[in-house]
């Protein structure tokens, strides 16, 4: 346990230290919040509620969660401290999981930060609270299906650019797998049961219930699920560096 | 009433601000470990072997870097492990430290499996890695305090841990300072301290020397050798002064081979000169020259 806070502490240090945190934060926040009032149509429907803050975020982490991920392993193999790290006496799995809470906590805190926007619609209007608290909720764990999918990414290539790159790309495509237009372009090309395979993987569509404030415990459970997947995968790729 | 074995494992045993788990490790291994493993040296007594390798072999590629590399050190002895460049001396380390999986043979650290008892094996080892990699955003202070909680030394003995290590390595006023802003000479002071905090029973090396100017040589080479008579050392290096002031025995690796295993002044006898430079030079001709 002292091992894994340790790493974590020492991660979280690291983000404090170096911009992509702070971008990442700043981004996250000025982007949710504009586009929102900007681009997402929030004046002209004339209702308070955040469905068009909450359905930006997929799309946000897409980019901004291998931005901040693309680092974790790539950037311990390019100063050689893996060999530090891989020779403390901590399994890699530990090490990976206090990677991706450590970057996990840098996304409670961007998400934190839009909670003005919660102040702002309850002054406005009356907005339905506990949807919002339910997809704030599951924007987190979606979150943290990002995160881990981009440290996977890092651990495999052992480059940032290509773990952003990778990261995104994949991402793009789980975000995406479950929006009408994906579905009926695998139903139209390869038939129905294909458009049934696809559609329960999207993370957007995943998120759609706690929107409407439906607490979706299967959608809550598949984030958490992809993240353990995809830290397992990690800690494969990052022990596969001791075969030389 | 304690056992005569016992006084001496007390006596042997690290003096400062360690982790308890293994201080009892070694003094249990020193007290019952080491007659298993032990072998006899000279015909006449028993040795506790701290670090043991058997077999090692390492391939990246179709190049074979380590071929069946076998080695002991005891506790109290500081080995050098020369070789030419590319002779198969980091990857050895890598492999003994954990670090890198062989291919074939097998290390043991203490009386731990490395492949099997990874953590217990590892927490029983100081490790200084080539070219002493660090995080260059943190100062020493916070990079030791990593390490320290890293390896369960946490509140004041961490503390005390840390400061201990880095008087005995002399960071001194740096150790607030970034460690990209330090020179090569105090950011391998850094990795030392790293190496030497948890006051482990074995320690490896890779050229701890390496970047210092001739007075920290100096000042190394003593705490290396404070350090060398209740650890087992093992050092790669090139430097043959580093040998000869600290080393009492010696092994040289070539193209992967173990090709000698002695004492450096038995090898420096070999030869005409009686230097231990010249006994390099004949031995690893064939490669230097390739």
């Amino acid at each position: 346990m002292n091992a894994f806070l340790a790493i974590y502490r020492r991660e979280i240090e690291g983000f404090i230290q170096t911009p992509p945190a702070y971008i990442f934060v700043a981004a996250f926040a000025a982007l949710a919040g504009g586009l929102t009032f900007q681009g997402g149509g929030f004046f002209e429907s004339s209702s308070a509620d955040l469905t068009a803050f909450f359905a930006l975020h997929p799309w946000l982490f897409v980019i901004l969660a291998p931005a901040l991920t693309m680092k974790s392993w790539a950037e311990e193999l390019r100063q050689g401290t893996i060999e530090t790290l891989l020779t403390l006496p901590v399994s890699v799995p530990f090490i990976a999981l206090a990677k991706h809470c450590a970057a996990w906590t840098t996304i409670f805190f961007a998400l934190l930060l839009t909670t003005p926007i919660w102040f702002t619609v309850n002054y406005l209007g009356a907005p339905d609270n506990a949807a919002i608290a339910a997809s704030y909720g599951m924007s987190f764990l979606a979150a943290g299906a990002y995160l881990a999918l981009g440290q996977a990414c890092s651990a495999i290539t052992g480059h940032q650019a290509a773990a952003f790159v990778a990261a995104v790309l994949i991402g793009l495509g789980f975000t995406a797998a479950g929006s009408p237009a994906i579905t009926d372009a695998a139903a139209r090309s390869l038939g129905p049961l294909a458009a049934d395979f696809v559609a329960p993987f999207g993370f957007a569509a995943r998120l759609e219930p706690a929107w409407r404030g439906v607490l979706d415990i299967s959608a809550a459970l598949y984030f958490l699920f992809f993240a353990a997947i995809a830290l397992a995968i990690t800690s494969l790729f990052a022990s596969a560096r001791r075969g030389g | 009433m304690r056992h005569k074995r016992q006084r001496n494992a007390d006596r042997n045993m690290p003096r400062a601000a360690g982790s308890r788990t293994l201080q009892s490790d070694v003094k249990s291994y020193l007290r019952d470990g080491a007659k298993k493993s032990a072998r006899k040296t000279d015909g006449s007594g028993e040795t506790s072997m701290l670090l043991q390798a058997t077999g090692l072999s390492k391939s990246f590629g179709a190049r074979k870097a380590v071929r069946n590399v076998t080695l002991s050190i005891e506790a109290g002895e500081t080995v050098a492990l020369l070789g030419p460049n590319g002779a198969g001396k980091t990857t050895t380390l890598r492999m003994l430290a954990g670090f890198l999986e062989p291919d074939d043979g097998a290390v043991r650290a203490l009386h731990y499996d490395m492949r099997r008892q990874r953590v217990k094996a590892q927490a029983s080892v100081g490790y200084l890695p080539e070219g002493a990699p660090l995080y260059g955003e943190m100062t020493p202070w916070s990079y030791l305090n990593f390490i320290a909680e890293a390896r369960g030394l946490t509140g004041a003995k961490g503390r005390a841990a840390l400061m201990r290590a880095a008087n005995q390595v002399g960071l001194g006023a740096t150790i607030y300072q970034a460690i990209d802003t330090l020179s090569k000479g105090y950011k391998r002071r850094t990795a030392l301290a790293a190496a030497i905090l948890h006051d482990p029973p074995i320690l490896l090396l890779d050229e701890p020397t390496d970047g210092l100017d001739p007075n920290q040589n100096v000042a190394i080479r003593a705490l290396i050798r404070e350090l060398a008579h209740d650890k087992a050392i093992l050092i790669s290096t090139h430097n043959l002064e580093d040998v000869e002031t600290m080393c009492r025995r010696a092994i040289v690796i070539d193209n992967g081979h173990v090709v000698a295993d002695g004492e450096p002044a038995e090898f420096a006898a070999r030869t005409p000169s009686k230097k231990l430079g010249d006994f390099f030079r004949a031995i690893t001709q064939h490669d230097s020259a390739a």
